[in-house]
C-alpha cells in the first residue's frame, strides 16, 4: 500500500467536514463538486495519463445515470444493483467507443470529434426513445432507505460520494504506479515510439477508456440517486463533457489529485460569480470556467498542482534555478 | 407514398440550406488545413456574428445583406486577434492545448451572449424575405436563393486569394510544410492568424445570409457547426471543394431524412454518417491523405 498515504490523509480530512457544523448549502456544494471531481477523475485516466482528449465524456456519465434510473423505475431492480450495472454500462460504452475509434487509429482532433459525436447520438436517441422517458425524462421515486440507496441527510450523501472519489483516487494511484500506467504514459508521450518498443498502444488505450468510462459513469449513477431525476440534456449534454475535462486540466492533468482540486476550485469560482451577481446571471459561471481554462493552459499548462510544485521548487532552490533558467 | 414533386422540393431545399452549411464548413476546413486543429469556437463565432447582424438591423437599420461588407472585415479582425493574441500564445504550439483553448473560447463567447441577451430567441422580418422564385416544381424563397449564390461568390473569392496573392501562397506554403515556410522567411504566427481571420470572415458572411430566414439565440450557431464538422470530415479535412460538395450533399441528406423519418432522426442520420465516415475513411470521401 505504499504511496497511498496522501490519499488516506486527504480523504480522512475531508470525511471530517460534516462534523464541523457546516450548513446544508455548503454540504450540497461539496457533494456536487465531488460528483464533478469523480467525472473528471474518469476523464483524467484517459486524457491525463493516456493523452486522449475526449470531448464527449457525457456518453459515460449519461449511460451510468440512465441505466441506474431506468432499471429501478421500469424493472424494479434494487438501487445498489442498478448502481453497479450503471458503472458496468459506462465501461461497456467505453469498450465500444474505444474499440471502434482506436482501431481506426483516430487521434487528436479526430478523437475529440468522434467522442463528441457519440455523446450527441446518445443525447438525441435518449430524447426520443420511450424507455428513457423521451423528452419528459425519468423520475426516481423518493424512498429514503439505505436499501434504496437514498439518504435523508446530506452528510450521508457526502460520505457516499467521498467514498466513490476515494476509490477513484486509489485506482488512479495504483494505475500510476503500475506497469500499465507506465505504458499508458509512454503512449501519451509518443505513441509511435511506444509501439516500436513493443507496447500494444491500441489495447492500452482501450483499457484506459474502459476504466475511464466506468469511473465517469459512477458520477452519473450518483447524480440520479442524489437528484432523483434525469433527462437527455442533463445526462448527455455538453455541460458534463466540458466539466469532466475542465476539472483535471485546471487542477493538474495526469496527477492523482488534479481533478479533485480542480473541481473544488472551478465550482468555487462558479459559485462565487453567481453570489456576486445575486444569482441572476445565467451563463456567468460558465464564462468564468472558460476564462479559467484558457488562463490555465496559457500560464500553467500543468494545472494548479504543477504550478504549486513549480512555485515551491523555485522558493526552495532559487540559486540552482538562476543557473538553469526556468524549469 | 411520397410524390416526386415533394421529393424534388426537398432536394432543392436541401441544396439551398446545404450551401450555407458549406460556407460554415469552408471556414472550418480552411483553419484545419493550415493549423491542423478543429476550431471548436467556430459555432460560438457564428452565433456572435448572427447577433451582430440582428442588432445591426434592429438598432441601426442595416440590411443584413449589406451588413456582410461590415461584418466580414470585422470578424476577420476578431479572428486574427483571437489566434494571434490568445490561441497561439496560450497553446505553446501543442495541438491538444489549441483544441482546449478554442473550446474554452467557445464556452466564454456562448455564455457571454447568454449573459448579455438571455436565452430569448429573436428573429427579424425583412419585407422581401417571404417572396421568392416559383420554379413550378418548387418555391424558392429569396433569402435561400441569395445565400446559394453568395456561397459560390465566396468560394471563388477564396480561391482567388489562395492562388493569386502572396498571402495566399504563404498560407499554402505553411499548410504544406510549416518548418520549411518558416525557414523561407514566412511569419508563421501571422499566417496562422490570417487563416483564422479568413475562417471567421466566412462565418460572418454565413451569419448575414442566415439571419433573414433563421432565428438567433445564444446556441443557434451550434446546430450548424455540428453539421459543419460532418461536412469537413466527409469532404476531407482541409479540402475546399470537398467542403462545398459535402455541404450540398449533407443539406440534401438531412432534408430527405427529415422528410422520411422525422426531424430528430434526420439529425441522428447526420451523426451516424459522420461517425461511419470517420471510422472507415477518416481522410474523407474526397481527401487524399489521412
Amino acid at each position: 500500500m505504499k504511496g497511498l498515504a496522501p490519499v488516506f490523509v486527504v480523504v480522512t480530512a475531508m470525511a471530517a467536514v460534516p462534523f464541523l457544523g457546516v450548513s446544508n448549502v455548503t454540504l450540497n456544494f461539496l457533494v456536487v463538486a465531488l460528483m464533478i471531481a469523480l467525472a473528471g477523475q474518469g476523464w483524467n485516466v484517459l486524457g491525463g495519463y493516456g493523452g486522449q482528449y475526449s470531448f464527449g465524456h457525457a456518453a459515460f456519465f449519461g449511460t451510468g445515470a440512465y441505466v441506474t434510473a431506468v432499471l429501478q423505475v421500469r424493472y424494479g431492480v434494487n438501487a445498489w444493483f442498478a448502481f453497479g450495472l450503471g458503472i458496468a454500462g459506462g465501461a461497456l460504452v467505453g469498450a465500444v467507443v474505444g474499440g471502434l475509434t482506436f482501431r481506426s487509429g483516430l487521434r487528436g482532433s479526430y478523437f475529440a470529434l468522434v467522442t463528441l459525436a457519440f455523446a450527441e447520438v446518445l443525447r438525441i436517441s435518449a430524447s426520443v426513445a420511450p424507455i428513457t422517458g423521451a423528452g419528459v425524462g425519468t423520475l426516481v421515486k423518493l424512498d429514503l432507505h439505505v436499501a434504496a440507496l437514498q439518504f435523508g441527510s446530506r452528510a450521508a450523501f457526502y460520505w457516499m460520494i467521498l467514498t466513490l472519489v476515494a476509490m477513484a483516487l486509489i485506482v488512479t494511484r495504483l494505475i500510476e504506479r503500475s506497469r500499465f500506467g507506465v505504458w499508458l504514459v509512454a503512449v501519451r508521450e509518443n505513441e509511435d515510439a511506444a509501439t516500436a518498443l513493443g507496447v500494444n498502444a491500441t489495447a492500452i488505450k482501450l483499457a484506459a477508456m474502459v476504466i475511464s468510462g466506468a469511473i465517469t459513469a459512477a458520477a452519473g449513477c450518483f447524480y440520479v440517486q442524489y437528484f432523483l431525476f434525469i433527462d437527455s440534456g442533463l445526462a448527455y449534454g455538453t455541460w458534463i463533457s466540458i466539466e469532466a475535462l475542465l476539472t483535471p486540466i485546471i487542477g493538474g492533468v495526469g496527477t492523482v489529485f488534479g481533478p479533485l482540486l480542480g473541481a473544488l476550485v472551478v465550482r468555487g469560482l462558479g459559485e462565487g460569480a453567481q453570489t456576486v451577481t445575486g444569482g441572476n446571471a445565467p451563463g456567468l459561471d460558465l464564462v468564468v470556467y472558460g476564462c479559467a481554462l484558457v488562463l490555465i493552459i496559457g500560464f500553467a499548462p500543468r494545472g494548479l498542482i504543477g504550478w504549486l510544485a513549480q512555485w515551491r521548487h523555485r522558493r526552495m532552490r532559487p540559486a540552482a534555478l538562476a543557473e538553469t533558467g526556468h524549469d | 407514398m411520397l410524390s416526386p414533386s415533394i421529393l424534388i422540393a426537398a432536394i432543392v431545399n436541401g441544396l439551398l440550406i446545404g450551401a450555407v452549411y458549406a460556407l460554415v464548413a469552408l471556414g472550418l476546413t480552411l483553419i484545419y488545413g493550415v493549423l491542423h486543429i478543429i476550431n471548436f469556437a467556430h459555432g460560438a463565432l457564428l452565433t456572435a456574428a448572427m447577433f451582430a447582424a440582428f442588432f445591426g438591423y434592429r438598432m441601426l437599420g442595416i440590411d443584413p445583406y449589406l451588413a456582410v461588407f461590415l461584418l466580414a472585415p470585422a470578424f476577420f479582425a476578431i479572428g486574427y486577434a483571437l489566434q494571434r493574441f490568445i490561441i497561439g500564445p496560450a497553446s505553446h504550439g501543442d495541438d491538444r492545448n489549441m483544441l482546449l483553448v478554442t473550446l474554452g473560447l467557445a464556452v466564454i463567447i456562448e455564455n457571454a451572449l447568454l449573459f448579455a441577451f438571455r436565452a430569448d430567441t429573436r428573429t427579424i422580418d425583412l419585407p422581401y424575405a417571404f417572396g421568392g422564385l416559383d420554379l413550378g416544381f418548387a418555391f424558392v424563397p429569396w433569402p435561400r436563393l441569395i445565400g446559394f449564390g453568395a456561397v459560390f461568390v465566396v468560394a471563388l473569392a477564396l480561391w482567388l486569394i489562395m492562388s493569386a496573392t502572396d498571402t495566399g501562397r504563404a498560407i499554402r506554403a505553411v499548410a504544406k510544410e510549416k518548418l520549411g515556410a518558416e525557414l523561407a522567411g514566412i511569419d508563421v504566427a501571422h499566417i496562422y492568424a490570417v487563416t483564422f481571420g479568413l475562417g471567421s470572415a466566412c462565418v460572418a458572411i454565413a451569419a448575414s445570409l442566415l439571419i433573414p430566414s433563421y432565428y438567433v439565440n445564444p446556441t443557434a450557431g451550434n446546430a450548424f457547426v455540428l453539421v459543419a464538422f460532418t461536412i469537413v470530415v466527409l469532404g476531407g479535412m482541409g479540402s475546399v471543394p470537398g467542403a462545398l460538395i459535402g455541404g450540398l450533399l449533407i443539406g440534401v441528406v438531412e432534408n430527405l431524412c427529415s422528410l422520411l423519418f422525422g426531424e430528430s432522426l434526420g439529425q441522428i442520420g447526420i451523426f451516424v454518417l459522420f461517425i461511419v465516415v470517420l471510422l472507415v475513411r477518416p481522410s474523407g470521401l474526397f481527401g487524399a491523405r489521412a
